[in-house]
């Protein structure tokens, strides 16, 4: 199972440092029917502690789903799951002290002020952080005393963070986190979601943007139709890492590409052909997106 | 593993503690909401300024309308501060997420309920001050001197909001949205502010009217304020030829145990297929 052998690669290289190797998250054949609608099948998935994992999929694949389903939010048709050791339908309150949680849905909060929402949450949870500092992370260090309803879409989705970190939990589930941040705001969050994971700290978050799962996660793992489809790295998902590189330039009659596994024999190939310069040159590798897209549209084919 | 003794605060110390917490974060929620302020403040004295101009009821007994009125008002606001408020309030937190939020941390399920008790307490407290503030300036109504008068003034207003409350958070959960909830909460609350005696003279109505009116909180804590405000001379009035103190008292603490109960069994934190 290519989840299983991507933990082990993870734990071999050393990124799990101090880490105890029992996983984080452990699920093996989910399935989650709502009636004859079946929202998610045969699904497993392993987590690492202090792993940082992604789940990609198109709307309606499942994601949240299986993300509520962990959460301890929804029951599950059949399965094993196992989240800190527990199985998240019989959630306690010492375990949901263990978890943070970021929900899709956003901006309840009104009349209260930031600082007075962190404040008010830290006092649910045995060890908190302190709320000024998580109000610096978050970046909402100027809008501590505003209140929430004057909070631009990304600063309340910052807000949902902070009150999802405040408990210092072992494990962050953070679902579609970044919606509506700038792209400033965007390179800030992870930076903090960095930090949150050289601390140890085992997240788990779904997103739209492939090049944020880049970014960020040591894993990926994509979903359509309630399936996992694989798990990978961001480097090797879809056979990205041996996929053919595009090789593209202006021929005398317009544009030209050639696929090839050796570009660099291809480029001074052209070289010489022209003489110099290659008008109009580029070389490119597939992106995590064009893997991604390749691999949802065989799915719904 | 090293990280399983996280262990959580217990008991109901806690859960009091937090409770607390979460009163004064809705509390200050409400005081800054100035049209609910200045709309729930207002409309008692409205309500009494209003009725006592164009109805002019002669009151057997010599006292004002005002005076008979009052008991009937604080009533109202009670009932409306603790059902009304809490039903609806509660149906479209369900359905904004924020319960949905608090279900996914360590924050006792209890201490939830204990702070929207805390702020109904709160707001009925400034209600009554208000009203009687205002109308005892204006030399409507005069106030009981007497300590054991505001003695049952306080055990009514508490076993009245906790029915109340208890009742509203049970109610919560009939509504499927939180737009749906004022239409469903609404003519419950107008149709047992009709039969409960508070616009008129309860032992007048129809008896069936006054056995159905009985099952209900409404009617005991009318009747409770009546027994504050009025002579004693008006208790002979009352159904029973008397205020009826432990009847009272019985069945408003009933409704607050049903109504908790009820609200432990049926309670839901979110909306939809998996709640």
């Amino acid at each position: 199972m290519s989840s299983l052998t991507g933990t082990t690669e993870l734990l071999g290289s050393g990124k799990l440092c101090g880490m105890t190797n029992d996983s984080a998250i452990r699920v093996r054949g989910l399935r989650k029917a709502y009636g004859d609608r079946v929202a998610v099948e045969s699904l497993d998935l392993d987590v690492a502690r202090g792993e940082c994992f992604a789940l990609l999929g198109p709307n309606g694949a499942g994601k949240t789903t299986t993300v509520e389903i962990l959460e301890g939010y929804r029951p599950r048709t059949a399965g094993e799951v196992s989240v800190l050791g527990l199985d998240p339908a019989k959630a306690t309150r010492d375990w949901r002290a263990r978890v943070g949680i970021v929900l899709q849905g956003t901006g309840e909060f009104e009349t209260v002020t930031v600082r007075e929402v962190i404040t008010h949450f830290a006092k649910y949870y045995p060890v908190a952080r302190d709320p000024e500092e998580v109000i610096e992370s978050v970046g909402l260090k100027e809008k501590a005393d505003a209140r929430a309803s004057t909070l631009s879409g990304g600063q309340r989705r910052r807000l949902d963070v902070g009150l999802g970190m405040i408990g210092r939990p072992e494990l962050f589930f953070l679902d579609e986190p970044t919606t509506g941040f700038d792209p400033e705001a965007r390179q800030e969050f992870w930076e903090l979601i960095r930090g949150l994971s050289e601390e140890g700290t085992t997240i788990l978050l779904t997103t739209h943007y492939l090049y944020e799962a880049e970014a960020l996660a040591h894993r990926v793992g994509v979903i359509a139709q309630g399936r996992m489809l694989e798990v990978a790295t961001p480097a090797t998902l879809g056979g990205r890492a041996e996929a053919a590189t595009v090789v593209s330039w202006d021929g005398p009659n317009g544009r030209e590409t050639r696929s090839t596994n050796t570009p660099t024999a291809e480029v001074v190939k052209l070289a010489e052909q022209f003489g110099g310069e290659v008008p109009g040159l580029t070389v490119a590798r597939p992106t995590l997106e064009d893997i991604y897209l390749a691999m949802i549209s065989e799915v719904s084919a | 593993m090293t990280t399983s003794t996280v262990r959580v605060a217990r008991g109901p110390l806690h859960a009091a503690r937090i409770g607390w917490e979460r009163g004064k974060l809705e509390i200050r929620e409400f005081l800054r909401q100035r049209e609910s302020v200045v709309f729930t403040l207002l409309f008692p004295i409205i309500l009494l300024l209003f009725f006592t101009q164009i109805i002019k009821y002669n009151i057997p007994g010599g006292i004002s309308f005002a005076q008979y009125f009052v008991p009937g008002i604080l009533a109202v606001g009670l009932f409306g501060a603790s059902f009304q408020t809490l039903a609806i309030q509660i149906s479209i937190e369900r359905e904004k997420g924020i319960l949905k939020r608090l279900e996914g941390t360590p924050m006792p399920p209890s201490s939830y309920f204990i702070g929207k008790i805390i702020m109904v307490f709160t707001i009925v407290i400034l209600e009554t001050a208000v009203l009687l503030g205002v109308s005892a300036a204006l030399g409507k109504v005069s106030l009981p001197s007497d300590a054991g008068k505001w003695l049952t003034w306080l055990w009514v207003t508490v076993l009245g909001v906790a029915a109340g409350s208890v009742l509203g958070m049970a109610f919560s959960s009939l509504a499927r949205s939180g737009k749906a909830a004022p239409a469903v909460v609404t003519p419950v609350a107008l149709v047992l502010q009709f039969i409960s005696g508070v616009y008129f003279v309860f032992s007048q109505s129809p008896t069936w009217l006054q056995i159905s009116a009985s099952i209900f909180p409404l009617r005991w804590i009318a009747q409770g304020y009546r027994s504050v405000f009025l002579p004693d001379s008006y208790a002979q009035q009352e159904v029973a030829g008397n205020w009826e103190h432990g009847r009272i008292a019985l069945v408003l603490a009933a409704w607050a145990i049903g109504g908790l109960l009820l609200t432990l069994r049926t309670f839901r934190w979110r909306n939809g297929k998996d709640a």
